[in-house]
């Protein structure tokens, strides 16, 4: 696999840092072939699961690690967001629109994940934490970017 | 983020603008909150004409706000969404709930 670039942040779970991590994430995927539209939705897809992981992985606790890591290689965008919070009991349940009780929270998180990306993958375990996996392919130009063979 | 909330009779006019996530929905809420209990603010008017970016903490503020209001028989607009956030809200389902227009005088006409 060829990684034409990678990065990899890790922050506090404050509100705060959505934020930053959306931005990071976007600064780094412009330097390849996204239009504007998909450095959007690339930004609500990371707000989103990092939220997630501020608000169910940790509860809300601003004390807890999330790691932000992205890299692109021949034509996609992966990100992950990883947490070592509470873990997730029911991912089905918790990938369903409208899911969770509080009126507050549209519970659409994995929603917007899934349509704004082209693939979503979730990794689990209920006392360890989750990691979210984000892909979204690009258009390939081959005189662009750095090369790293793996 | 920021906001700026002012009164037009019975509506509260809440001006949103920049980004509305996670850091600035659990300050906005309360804020909004406050207001409509103060003023006694029957009914809502969204102006998102400066916002740069909303996600699904920014919509649950709204959302929460327009459950609150119309359980009051109270009624919601929004104006001036961009075109580049229209997508999320529509995906979120909120273009269903609450009616859109394009500018203050549309959505102010159709509260009242």
């Amino acid at each position: 696999m060829k990684i034409r670039n990678r990065m990899k942040l890790e922050f506090l779970s404050c509100s705060e840092n959505v934020g930053l991590a959306r931005v990071a994430v976007a600064a780094f995927a412009s330097g390849v072939d996204f239009n504007l539209s998909d450095l959007e939705e690339i930004k609500v897809a990371v707000s989103e699961a990092v939220s997630n992981a501020i608000i169910h992985g940790y509860e809300g606790a601003a004390t807890g690690a999330v790691t932000l890591s992205a890299s692109l290689t021949d034509g996609n965008l992966e990100i992950e967001v990883e947490d070592t919070g509470r873990g997730i009991a029911d991912l089905e349940q918790a990938m369903l629109p409208g899911n969770g009780s509080d009126p507050e929270r549209l519970g659409l998180g994995f929603v917007f994940m899934k349509s704004f990306m082209d693939d979503v993958s979730v990794w689990t375990e209920v006392g360890r934490g989750t990691r979210v996996k984000l892909i979204k392919s690009f258009p390939v130009n081959e005189n662009s970017g750095i090369t790293v063979e793996n | 983020m920021g906001y700026e909330i002012d009164k037009e009779g019975d509506t509260l006019i809440v001006k949103v603008y920049g980004e509305f996530d996670l850091h600035a929905a659990d300050y906005a809420r309360r804020d909004i909150d406050k207001y409509i209990r103060a003023q006694g603010a029957k009914h809502i008017v969204f102006d998102l004409g400066d916002l740069t970016f909303i996600d699904s903490s920014g919509l649950g503020v709204i959302l929460g706000r327009y459950r609150h209001i119309s359980e009051k028989g109270g009624r919601v607009a929004i104006f001036g969404v961009p075109p580049t956030i229209l997508k999320v809200m529509e995906i979120s389902g909120l273009t269903r709930l609450i009616p859109f227009y394009a500018d203050f005088a549309s959505a102010l006409q159709s509260i009242s």
